[in-house]
């Protein structure tokens, strides 16, 4: 029955930490290892413009739906602009509005986004488009073009191929070079497209995207193809007919609407500038977490103050070294003094570093007991003792400070970090050993408690062990099941099959 | 190494985790840990049982109490100075007698000379708590230090030799004499270097010895062969042992007995978390013997018939000869 509840708790509570863990790692992407970077992209819009006295009313065109991108952050530099985000027809748009100003005037709107590929961010299905009203002779050069590449395909997408593999073709026909005649930008063209398309009663869009590069002054916007096959979107390459976006494309705005609109202002100028950073991996788990409200990331660790952290960060490996602590005493069986002594020593080991630690330990403890015997002499009550030996321990500290640090050893002055009643309360029971059970005991036994420091240190030590347990906390929730799993531990230590060697078992 | 513990399981050797979980946590429930932790409690109550235990010459329990330690052993020769709730032997002072010369200087097992200024800073460091489990202030019990039987005397070096009986829901599942030696200082705790030798639950003859963790056949002090030696009253013993179910109420139990020249087989102590040692010393795992028990086990039987009982079930041939019946 009591294993039943245990297994049952052990599994519960394993469940729960890898599954929390999982959900941080895979859905947050917090980063397993340590240090991972992730790449992120700061786009920065600068509107220019000049104002006359009055009021001005700017609106931008801002990204939506970006495949491949996910955004950590938004922020727009503006001084005494009142400043709203908006939801308008084919995406949003941001808008700045004062009163009353006068003469050049700039405005920012910083977007910081990272890639995911995951991020597809499929939009809505349009309705089909109305055929739009053409006026003669295009509209019959369309209907020609429409006819001819229909006849060349078979479904929306071959289509959309086809017709940008005619517009393409160098010798183009008569029909063509006059559509495309008053195309002059590269946007023209595509909204052109997008007439013929219409024509055709297939929904297409102009889409109009940034890509990304390092350190980038000035980008203009890549007009791109977007057309709609019935079930989703595909983009296509309006110079080449080749499906797919550029690599690192962001899209900005949708549509036909201009990029900025300036009410009250002239000589607008609009510049992108683009600038790769890396972020820690975390940080932007924690940004996604915070955007997508997520609890688990807003009652995480990571939301103490830093030097908070940095406590928790030694305090969470705690466990680990109480894990090792319980594998060599029931797996194991080797003895120690004082159950979880070793691991405050291999605590200290952490600022020591270990050679250090085992020599100033060895040290310490030493000097103690030497004092100790002394003491005994002295037939003192057990508590007046204990405060003795505490003493004598601090004085012993003190004097190995300073002396390492007339020797010009830095290191000597470490030996403050020592758990000094820990150490003590070793001594005391050290010398007790020593008396009743002999030297070989007592030294077995601290020898014992030095390897299990040492093996907790080098454990709570492990950077990437460091890392995961204080990214995933959760993580101890299964330590805590093994440990569980341990108490109930039932075969024999691996020093019991020396013990009981002698048994023949006949 | 896994055939190693595969060949233990197999010789149904006892591991420290399973005795802890299987037999102690399951068994001894942690309230009747006191009647066998505090000496002088496990004395009240094997006394109003009708058992047989070293006299109490007194006991002090606090340090404004420790000057009349001189008061209590005034008319004594020998006495030995325990913790009430000391464990694995720590802080038992024995005393076999005075200085010729000086009446206030003692004389311990070993011939050491005490000043009564010393022997009281033991006493003040027993009642302390030093040796205590839980570090708490103990009480120092001072009693009627045993002579042990002629029996014993080619096979112990100073000391007490005291025979320990495990106790399994009532039922005696193992035994062993323990017999001081030179390193053991006169104590006769196997941990503190005393010689184990497994007995025979059947005939009460003592088998071969243990030190440490390798097997003897002679005591190392004085040479003497240890096997073979019938200890007196065996039944009177084991019934004894049985008893301690009815005493403690704990499930899993060792009862040390010592056999004094006078008073016969007195009860020194019990034990909720007896050693694992025995089963070196009888070459014999506790849990095949447990799982015998297991099969027979009759709530309703007395302490003489489950002594009766072990003494069938555990002989040392029939022992060896199980694998055949199988």
């Amino acid at each position: 029955m009591t294993k039943r509840y245990v297994y049952l708790l052990v599994a519960g509570l394993t469940a729960l930490g890898l599954g929390v863990f999982l959900y941080k790692w895979q859905y947050l992407g917090f980063p397993v290892a340590s240090k991972q970077q992730t790449p992120v992209w700061t786009i920065e819009t600068s509107i220019k413009f000049d104002s006359g006295p009055g009021s001005i009313k700017a609106s931008l065109q801002i990204p939506t739906l970006t495949p491949g991108f996910k955004m950590l952050s938004e922020h727009n530099v503006s001084k005494g602009y009142g400043f709203s985000l908006n939801y308008v027809s084919g995406g949003r748009e941001a808008q700045w509005a004062v009163r009353r100003t006068d003469g050049p005037q700039t405005i920012y709107y910083r977007r910081v986004v990272y890639e995911d590929s995951t991020s597809e961010q499929a939009d809505t299905t349009p309705p089909f488009p109305p055929q739009p009203v053409i006026r003669e002779p295009l509209r019959t050069a369309v209907e020609v073009i429409v006819a001819d590449v229909r006849d060349h395909s078979a479904d929306t997408a071959s289509f959309t191929t086809e017709l940008l593999r005619s517009v393409n073709d160098p010798s183009a026909s008569s029909n063509v070079e006059l559509l495309l005649a008053d195309a002059g930008s590269s946007a023209d063209f595509v909204e052109t497209l997008t007439t013929i398309l219409a024509y055709a009663r297939i929904p297409a869009r102009m889409i109009r995207g940034l890509v990304l590069a390092d350190q980038q002054r000035h980008v203009d916007p890549l007009p791109w193809l977007e057309v709609h096959d019935g079930d989703r979107w595909l983009y296509f390459n309006p110079n080449t007919g080749e499906q797919g976006l550029p690599d690192r494309y962001m899209v900005w705005w949708r549509g036909n609407a201009p990029l900025v609109t300036v009410e009250g202002g002239n000589n607008v100028e609009v510049n992108f500038a683009v600038r790769k950073n890396y972020r820690d991996s975390i940080s932007i788990a924690e940004n996604r977490g915070a955007l997508d409200g997520s609890a688990l990331v807003q009652f995480s660790l990571f939301s103490l103050p830093i030097q908070t952290q940095a406590v928790y960060n030694v305090l969470l490996m705690i466990p680990i070294g109480a894990l090792i602590m319980v594998f060599m005493r029931n797996m194991v069986g080797i003895d120690a003094f004082g159950t979880f002594m070793p691991v405050l020593i291999a605590l200290s080991f952490r600022e020591t570093q270990l050679v250090w630690g085992l020599a100033l330990f060895t040290m310490l403890v030493a000097l103690g007991l030497s004092i100790r015997f002394l003491l005994e002499r002295l037939r003192l009550l057990l508590v007046p003792r204990l405060a003795a030996v505490l003493i004598v321990v601090v004085l012993l500290m003190m004097t190995i400070s300073v002396v390492s640090h007339k020797l010009g050893m830095e290191t000597g002055l470490s030996v403050a970090l020592f758990p000094m009643v820990i150490i003590a309360m070793t001594i005391e029971k050290m010398s007790i050993v020593w008396e009743e059970r002999g030297a070989s005991d007592a030294i077995k036994g601290g020898a014992g408690s030095m390897l299990v420091a040492c093996i907790a240190y080098l454990a709570m030590g492990l950077h990437w062990l460091e890392h995961l347990i204080f990214t995933f906390p959760e993580l101890l929730l299964v330590v805590l099941a093994i440990v569980i799993l341990m108490g109930r531990y039932t075969g024999y230590r691996l020093t019991e099959l020396n013990r009981f060697r002698a048994i023949s078992g006949s | 190494m896994l055939s190693a513990a595969k060949r233990l399981k197999t010789a149904g050797v006892l591991g420290l985790n399973q005795r802890n979980t299987d037999f102690i946590m399951r068994l001894n429930a942690r309230r009747l840990y006191p009647r066998v932790d505090d000496k002088v409690l496990t004395k009240k109550l094997a006394i109003d049982a009708g058992m047989a235990v070293p006299e109490m010459y007194g006991s002090i329990s606090n340090q404004g109490e420790v000057r009349n330690l001189d008061a209590i052993v005034e008319a004594r020769e020998s006495f030995v100075i325990k913790p009430a709730r000391g464990s694995g032997g720590n802080g038992i002072m024995v005393i076999a007698g005075r200085s010729k010369r000086h009446r206030a200087s003692y004389r311990t097992i070993s011939g050491v000379i005490m000043s009564g200024a010393e022997l009281r800073y033991h006493v003040s460091n027993v009642v302390s708590g030093q040796y205590s489990l839980s570090g708490n202030p103990d009480t120092a019990i001072i009693e009627y230090c045993v002579e042990f039987d002629p029996l014993f005397a080619e096979v112990s070096y100073l000391g007490v030799p005291d025979i320990r009986v495990i106790v399994y829901r009532g039922y005696p599942v193992m035994a062993m004499v323990r017999l001081p030696t030179r390193v053991s200082s006169g104590k006769a705790n196997l941990h503190q270097g005393a010689v184990g030798a497994g007995i025979d639950l059947s005939s009460g003859e003592t088998m071969r010895g243990v030190l440490g963790n390798s097997i003897i056949d002679d005591h190392p002090d004085t040479g003497a062969l240890i096997s073979g030696l019938r200890i007196p009253e065996w039944d009177f013993i084991l019934e004894s042992a049985a008893k301690g179910l009815e005493v403690t109420g704990l499930g899993y139990l060792g009862v040390d007995i010592v056999i004094d020249r006078q008073h016969g087989p007195l009860i020194l102590e019990m034990n909720a978390r007896p050693g694992l040692n025995i089963q070196i010393a009888n070459d014999c795992g506790i849990a095949t013997r447990v799982e015998r028990i297991e099969e027979i086990f009759d709530e309703h039987a007395d302490p003489v018939a489950r002594a009766r009982t072990s003494r069938r079930e555990f002989a040392a041939e029939r022992q060896s000869q199980l694998p055949l019946d199988n």
